[in-house]
């Protein structure tokens, strides 16, 4: 890990309130593993004195980009920002995913929303490909679908109110998928982001079919870094469970570990 | 296009001038008077990779009590204009959690380590006072008497007089160990449990921890904490802070430890003009990890600006018409 200031070489609207920011910053972009995050300050704004954590997107040399949605007074100041502005990072933190090995299970990749950050940097550096279920309430959530696409990727859209893809929720054809592939159920691996909500009928699917899942935890943080305990999940031990940090042991975390009836 | 690039570790470059930052608290000398503060920097560790810690006074670590402790449930923190408002709960590993987890990284560090302790009870503040004097090379003892997010413990025994006297002397009795009493600043006059403190043996004080808080989501009508309320930290309570110091450095000799939204070094030099000896850096760590360090560079920057050649010329200086 590694506090840097560092410039933004762009930060262009995708859809209507998502961005891609993209920053030069040598020393942290070679060290990124998929499924981590960069802990950014935004400016010292009385309303948002803290950091924002966002899932890194993707890696160019020495740049990385992250994609975020508006949703507060932190990422309205950011979506103003521009080229040759700076912010501060410490990056990159947390325990990220496994990549799935060439020859091994085959990932399905489970992305609700700005999910899909997380998961496109999985799904580039995995020698095997598998497929990508990306779900939003309407057309303007479903990102980066053509970028799946492209690396070669099954790509399954579906949005809540049918305006692309498939109507519906996103585990929809996650479990169908499952279901109707018995033969084949040891040889998935499921891989998701996004609210948790989602996450959890993730995670019961993975139950039932008993195929293993990572799921990488939404929660609000403060340090970044494992000691203020505010982003805290209740993670079973050998004689119950703790509060785990999803900044340090996490944000991704074994479906398996994961205690859910002690969640908000 | 060319980016700034700054190295991960000490930013800040302290130079050894003429100028001296040492400081005493009780028999524990501090090289500089600027430290971080409890539950803000965890047990140093985790800011290792991010800054030099042996540049600090002191590190002092989260509250420990003798089992570890699971902490609230969440939502545990919530930003609010200029601050912070957090029930944790003091989610902790214990003594022995700590000493096995976290002390051979601490004890190898230059800078000292205060140890910031905790009980539900006077006993068991007095046998966690008595495991860590055991344990050697522990720079202090920070008693944690206002914790305002644990129903039994913390403040109850920092609000009450009677209760605080029992406490400090209770540790006083199980440890030579400096032993400084954090303060609760819920309190209608500070004066009074600054001097109770004292003379039950505190070395010294450190001013102030949380202020009760709260806030509420207007559209749900919940409270934005599980806990329902927390304490407040952040820029936004400097102001009482710098008062509470103010107040209870006339009423005690011995020092105190000035804290509450130190951002920069002109934050903490008010602290020390009010009557603090040292400072320590709190909810700042959360968002700009080399704080500290920034303010050990100001303070020396200031110092030699103003030609002073000791940094304790500056506390207790301000003045106030009579």
């Amino acid at each position: 890990m590694f506090e840097q200031t560092v410039q933004i070489v762009s930060n262009a609207r995708d859809t209507d309130s998502y961005f891609r920011l993209v920053l030069r910053a040598p020393q942290i972009a070679p060290l990124i593993q998929p499924g981590q995050f960069a802990h950014v300050r935004i400016l010292p704004l009385p309303d948002a004195l803290l950091r924002r954590p966002f899932s890194i997107f993707q890696v160019a040399g020495d740049t990385f980009s992250i994609l975020y949605k508006t949703v507060g007074k932190g990422t309205g100041v950011l979506a103003r920002m521009g080229a040759g502005e700076e912010l501060s990072v410490i990056a990159p933190l947390g325990h990220g995913y496994t990549v799935p090995k060439a020859g091994g299970e085959i990932p399905l990749l489970v992305a609700g929303g700005y999910g899909m950050a997380a998961m496109f940097l999985l799904a580039r550096r995995s020698p095997q490909k598998g497929i990508v279920f990306v779900g939003g309430r309407k057309r303007n959530d479903i990102l980066c679908e053509k970028e799946f696409r492209a690396l070669g990727w099954d790509v399954r859209a579906m949005t809540e109110d049918g305006s692309h893809g498939e109507k519906g929720l996103v585990t929809q054809p996650l479990r169908a998928e499952i279901q109707n592939s018995k033969s084949k159920i040891k040889n998935f691996k499921i891989f998701a982001c996004g609210p948790t909500g989602m996450l959890k009928a993730v995670g019961k699917i993975a139950a039932d079919f008993n195929v293993p899942a990572e799921l990488s935890m939404d929660e609000h943080m403060c340090c970044g870094v494992g000691v203020c305990l505010t982003c805290v999940i209740p993670i079973k031990t050998a004689d119950g469970w703790e509060y785990q940090r999803t900044c340090t042991e996490g944000p991704v975390f074994d479906a398996r570990q994961v205690v859910w009836g002690e969640m908000k | 296009m060319k980016s700034k690039v700054q190295s991960s570790k000490s930013k800040v470059p302290i130079s050894d001038g003429p100028v001296n930052l040492s400081v005493q608290l009780g028999k524990l000398k501090l090289q500089n008077p600027v430290m971080v503060a409890s539950g803000t920097f965890g047990y140093g560790v985790e800011y290792a990779q991010l800054l030099d810690l042996n540049q600090l006074g002191a590190v002092v670590v989260k509250g420990i009590r003798l089992g570890p402790v699971r902490g609230n449930a969440t939502p545990r923190t919530v930003e609010v204009t200029s601050g912070l408002i957090n029930a944790i709960g003091l989610q902790g590993p214990g003594v022995d959690g700590f000493i096995k987890k976290y002390w051979p990284f601490l004890k190898a560090l230059k800078a000292p380590t205060i140890i910031n302790i905790w009980g539900t009870t006077v006993e068991e503040y007095a046998e966690v006072a008595k495991r860590f004097d055991a344990l050697g090379n522990v720079g202090a003892l920070e008693l944690n008497v206002s914790c305002p997010n644990i129903k039994k413990g913390g403040a109850q025994f920092g609000t009450d007089l009677k209760l605080l006297a029992q406490v400090v002397a209770a540790c006083r009795k199980a440890t030579k160990l400096p032993l400084i009493t954090k303060m609760s600043p819920n309190v209608v006059s500070i004066a009074p449990f600054a001097r109770a403190a004292e003379d039950a043996g505190s070395d010294a004080l450190s001013i102030m921890n949380s202020y009760p808080a709260m806030a509420i989501d207007i559209e749900s009508r919940r409270p934005k904490l599980a806990n329902v309320t927390g304490g407040l930290t952040g820029p936004c309570i400097k102001p009482i802070a710098v008062k509470l110091v103010w107040e209870a450095a006339k009423a005690v000799k011995i020092p105190i430890i000035g804290m509450g939204g130190i951002q920069n070094a002109a934050d903490a030099i008010e602290f020390m003009v009010a009557g603090a000896t040292a400072v320590a850096v709190g909810t700042a760590n959360f968002y700009e990890p080399q704080t500290a360090l920034q303010v050990i560079a100001g303070i020396r920057e200031f110092m030699e600006k103003q030609n002073l050649k000791d940094v304790k010329g500056i506390t207790g200086s301000v003045a106030v018409k009579k």
